[in-house]
């Protein structure tokens, strides 16, 4: 079945269940205005997400049943049994349209014109009684006559009449049994339901209704089933993560506790418990890798809307790409999942438009003019691994060296010398590019590195293997899961230390008079490795474990340890066995510690450090890109969601300044003999443009030559450099900006990695330079090429999940938050959108609110916010211009919401 | 041990009129000092603890207590007052701060008391700057003071991020 469609199933049906319990609260407290809304949002999410399925006759009935509570929600009809009974009913026909969906994946035929006529009449206003009649006249059935005395007299119906009008009437059974309760209450006396029902007689011909609508259409036999609940929904329930994740962390300690015995009973020979404890380690493994499965999905889910986004890329590019997608039920750990989603989908998004060439260029090329996207994932020990292979034009390595030598990247001497694979990895560099036009699909230069740093967090690794001409693959490495990872226990100055399995790649043994020789260059070792030089670190020095200066012992092992394509080798004392471990977060003091990236209980009862291979590496002199933030894995999963990444640098003033990084379209660094004069503004050459060159003070006075850092911003066609005075890092942190100064062109200071750091508004510089450069502001109207940040706020998951790739392909940068308390929390505390996506329906505070709220924060007056509901009224659109809803769109309209996005944002 | 004040138990306390609190008492060197009992998850003898590298230095290392890892915190180092001298083995007291447990290696571990608040007091201004910070006052015992560690600014010392 389509997945869209059961998770549809299984939510509707979790609606349904929930709002039946919920109206019959409703009907015995009719006043109660929270309960009505939020029967009113459950509806109105079930019709807006049949609108956008294309459901028409679910959608039909949810939308007249929610007009019903429309009118009473507005107060303008009372809380009536007659009217719960008929909006059950209307419930149980949605329960049956479910079920029928979930047997044939399609909405039955016929029409639910009869109950929605009788809903209609009750919106309107009109009482029961008079669609009531003319049916009972049309339909004269005999069963209700069973009934029928049962209604008025309600104190005096037997459970065993009853229960035999159940077993008579299966169809509207929820009638038979709500009404004589509602009756007694109508009886404890409510005078408003007096006032409906002023005469006793009317209960006979409404219970014919209840009875005879079913009929009408005809759907007797099936009727039976509707009630049932549905068998999607029953097969599987839905586990609460957290518990989850705490089963996960018993299994690991059982696990472990399992190892300690283990080894326990090694030690000793033909004890008794040997048995036992086989039994005991064989149950502990199957248990082990059933909770695994439990957090297991198929890869397939993050696959899930690659089709679209390359279907969508191919009409842009105007390529002809073919998706294929193997192994998609390969399964891995949801949390790893998570992960890898967005590099992935950045990396097919980079295959589509760097990677496979235009029609005619392939056909040049002698190859079909379809190019080919695989994706391809599989087991391989105890890792998955994800190909992602194009048969494009390759990379070419003369025009990455050319590249990598103008950034600044490599000396141009050194350049040459390099192997083709090391040439690649200049592509998961900051900062690096080859596109040669920025599109609004990918070549912003700021990619790639992303997705390693990514990958490299969960402990896996991404290898590249391209022929210029024929294609590129990227092979992506990460581990099954992040709780249980096998480590290999080294020694050095006395401790013990473990270290990923992952990351390591061969031992070598070295000693003065073996093949393998430690040699030095001016103190620092080094080692030849099949025609290699190896950079050698010591694990001791490294971590000052032994201050005293020692000579290099007679043998001594080295773990080669391979991090991205940067290898390193570490030098250790001994070397012990691999044991599995389970990686604990360091404690809050030691989080500082870049070297360890947990610490773990061995066999043996002792703790040992888990070193960081990533941290290894940085410490070694290498990866300076990587942030330093993100090195401790268990620490960074927990605030993963709400980080962003930014480009510190610095210019003018002690302090160091930031700029969101998805703003820069690509850092350049310029000579200064380039730089040319034009009404005393510098300028320079870029890709056959003029750029102007804006300094972050006004007063600086360029060098005549030398090189010199400049982030390039890029607006429709035209760039702009902002010059700086030295980039210094790529972090990702919140941004909470604490500060607002006055300064335009500043957005306000936040603390980012330890350290006051001033927010600098792009938008200003881009402005300062168009403005004074072009002499017209025309540029704001074409499409923007910097993505435009929208906050979307719906509390459905199902929309989100819709609604955000939708934006996302547009260009858009989406923030998503699941309740309107979390849209304002951000917006108070310094996120900038540059629109507003609100649901009306949440529960709290629903979207009206929401807006009233932010139009009253000075920031937000004039931010363009968008109701996004299925309920577009005439009142409600009244009420939302009130408030300040900028615009007010159907849900189900996703290009009227595109469209009124690119207009509102831009106006 | 010998020079804890064992008469300060029980007894004393039913003439009490304020109300009472109870102390697990620590000797470190020749001072007294306390840390409100209900604070403390553990009393553990000599420990084999291993060492962290780079780690501040008032971080003596990690050890399992029942498949828990506990930070041992030197509680001499903690308030710079010199390292143990001769073969001493020490003990530790446990405590938990947020949701972590820390061991505090101590020189000896003594019984329970119950104090009454009404010996309470501020500790006086000229007290060193390495006690106060990490102290909420001191008890006046009959023979001797005992001053009442604050746990969680005992764990507050350079290196850690703001939890």
């Amino acid at each position: 079945m389509d997945e869209l469609l059961s998770e549809f199933l299984t939510e509707t049906s979790e609606s349904v269940s929930e709002l039946d319990v919920e109206l019959v609260q409703l009907e015995q407290n009719p006043n109660d205005q929270g309960l009505l809304s939020n029967i009113f949002r459950l509806v109105h999410t079930i019709k807006g997400t049949c609108g956008f399925l294309g459901l028409p006759r679910l959608e039909a009935v949810a939308h007249a049943s929610e007009n019903v509570l429309g009118k009473i929600r507005d107060g303008n009809l009372e809380v009536t049994p007659d009217a719960v009974t008929l909006i059950l009913e209307s419930f149980d026909r949605i329960k049956w349209l479910l079920s029928s969906l979930e047997e044939n994946e399609v909405e039955p035929e016929g029409d639910d014109q009869d109950l929605i006529d009788r809903l209609n009449h009750v919106a309107d206003g009109g009482a029961l009684d008079d669609v009531a009649a003319p049916a009972a006249v049309a339909e004269p059935e005999p069963e209700p006559e069973v009934e029928q005395p049962a209604p008025p007299r309600p104190g005096e119906v037997s459970l065993e009449e009853l229960e035999r009008a159940f077993m008579e009437a299966p169809g509207p059974e929820d009638v038979a049994s709500d009404e004589p309760e509602a009756e007694a209450e109508a009886a404890d006396a409510a005078p408003a339901e007096e006032a409906v029902e002023p005469d006793p007689a009317p209960p006979a011909p409404k219970t014919e209704v209840a009875v005879s609508a079913p009929q009408g259409v005809a759907k007797q036999p099936e009727q039976e089933k509707q009630v049932r609940e549905s068998a999607v929904a029953n097969q599987t329930i839905r586990v609460n993560v957290d518990l989850l994740e705490n089963l996960m962390t018993m299994v690991s300690e059982l696990v472990l506790t399992r190892n300690q015995l283990m080894q326990i009973s090694r030690n000793e020979k033909d004890s008794e418990f040997t048995v036992p404890l086989q039994r005991l380690s064989q149950v502990t493994s199957e248990l082990q890798e059933g909770v695994m499965k439990t957090r297991m999905q198929p890869i397939g889910n993050a696959w899930s809307k690659l089709p679209r986004l390359v279907r969508d890329l191919s009409i842009d590019l105007n390529k002809k790409i073919d998706l294929q997608m193997l192994g998609a039920d390969t399964e891995l750990d949801r949390q790893v999942l998570e992960l890898i989603k967005d590099p992935l989908t950045h990396m097919v998004r980079n295959s589509a438009d760097h990677g496979i060439e235009d029609g005619p260029s392939r056909v040049a090329a002698g190859k079909s003019d379809m190019g080919t996207i695989t994706l391809n994932a599989y087991h391989e020990g105890g890792h998955i691994i994800i190909e992602i292979k194009d048969d494009g034009k390759g990379l070419d390595p003369e025009k990455i060296k050319a590249k990598a030598i103008a950034n600044g990247l490599v000396a141009e001497s050194e350049a040459d010398a390099l192997s083709e694979q090391q040439i690649h990895q200049f592509i998961m560099r900051a900062g690096f590019s080859t596109a040669a036009q920025v599109t609004s699909v990918s070549g912003r230069g700021v990619g790639m590195d992303v997705v390693r740093t990514n990958i490299e967090k969960i402990g896996g690794t991404i290898e590249l293997k391209s022929t210029f001409g024929k294609g590129s693959t990227f092979i992506i490495k990460i581990p099954l899961t992040l709780a249980i990872v096998s480590a290999l226990i080294v020694e050095s100055g006395g401790e013990r230390f473990a270290i990923p399995q992952l990351s390591v790649v061969e031992l070598v043994r070295a000693s003065s008079n073996s093949e393998h020789k430690i040699e030095e260059v001016h103190g620092t070792p080094v080692l030849r490795l099949r025609n290699r030089l190896l950079p050698l670190v010591s694990l001791k020095r490294m971590l000052r474990l032994d201050e005293s200066e020692q000579e290099t012992p007679q043998e001594t092992f080295i773990v080669v340890l391979q991090v991205g394509t940067y290898s390193v080798g570490i030098m250790v004392d001994r070397v012990f066995d691999t044991e599995e471990i389970v990686v604990k977060p360091v404690a809050p003091i030691l989080r500082n510690i870049t070297l360890f990236s947990g610490n773990t209980i061995l066999g043996d009862g002792s703790v040992i450090m888990i070193l960081d291979p990533n941290g290894i590496a940085a410490a070694s002199g290498e990866l300076k890109m990587v942030d330093e933030e993100g090195k401790d894995t268990a620490r960074h999963l927990t605030h993963q969601s709400d980080v962003s990444s930014l480009l510190l640098f610095r210019a003018g003033g002690k302090s160091p300044k930031a700029v969101p990084l998805a703003l820069v379209a690509r850092l350049e660094e310029i000579d200064l003999a380039t730089v040319e004069y034009s009404e005393g503004r510098p300028l320079v050459q870029y890709r056959g443009q003029l750029m102007p060159l804006i300094a972050m003070e006004e007063e600086l006075k360029l060098e005549a030559e030398g090189r010199q850092p400049v982030l390039v911003f890029t607006d429709n066609e035209r760039s702009m450099g902002l010059i700086v005075d030295q980039i210094v890092d790529i972090v990702e942190d919140r941004i909470n900006i604490e500060v607002r100064p006055d300064a335009p062109w500043l957005m306000g200071s936040a603390v980012i990695a330890g350290k006051a750091t001033e927010i600098i508004d792009a938008g200003f510089y881009l402005t300062q330079a168009y403005g004074d450069w072009f002499g017209a502001a025309e540029g704001d109207s074409k499409e923007p090429t910097a993505p435009r940040r929208v906050l979307l706020v719906d509390d459905s998951a199902f929309f989100r999940n819709l609604i955000k790739p939708l934006l996302s392909v547009a260009g858009y940068d989406v923030t998503t938050v699941n309740h309107a308390e979390a849209a304002l929390e951000l917006c108070e505390n310094g996120a900038e959108f540059d629109a507003i996506i609100s649901d009306i329906e949440m529960p709290g505070i629903d979207g009206f609110e929401l807006t009233r709220r932010l139009r009253e924060i000075a920031r937000w007056e004039d931010t363009p916010i968008i109701a996004l509901s299925s309920h577009t009224g005439p009142r409600d659109l009244d009420r939302g211009r009130e408030v300040g809803f900028t615009d007010y769109i159907a849900k189900l309209d996703r290009d009227a919401l595109l469209e009124t996005l690119a207009q509102t944002i831009d106006a | 041990m010998s020079d804890l004040p064992a008469t300060q138990s029980t007894g004393h306390s039913v003439v009490a009129l304020g109300e009472l609190k109870q102390f697990v008492s620590i000797m470190i060197g020749k001072q007294l000092f306390g840390i409100p009992v209900l604070q403390v998850h553990d009393v553990l003898g000599p420990q084999r603890i291993t060492r962290i590298p780079l780690s501040p230095k008032e971080v003596a290392g990690s050890l399992n207590l029942r498949g828990r890892i506990v930070t041992a915190i030197d509680i001499r180092s903690r308030l710079n007052m010199p390292p143990h001298d001769g073969e001493h083995e020490g003990m530790s007291v446990v405590v938990e701060d947020q949701g972590e447990l820390y061991s505090l290696m101590v020189d000896s571990v003594g019984e329970v008391l119950s104090l009454d608040e009404a010996k309470f007091e501020q500790h006086p201004a000229t007290l060193d700057g390495n006690i106060r910070e990490v102290s909420t006052g001191i008890y006046r015992l009959d023979k001797s003071l005992l001053v009442v560690f604050d746990v969680r600014a005992l764990l507050r010392f350079q290196g850690e991020e703001a939890a």
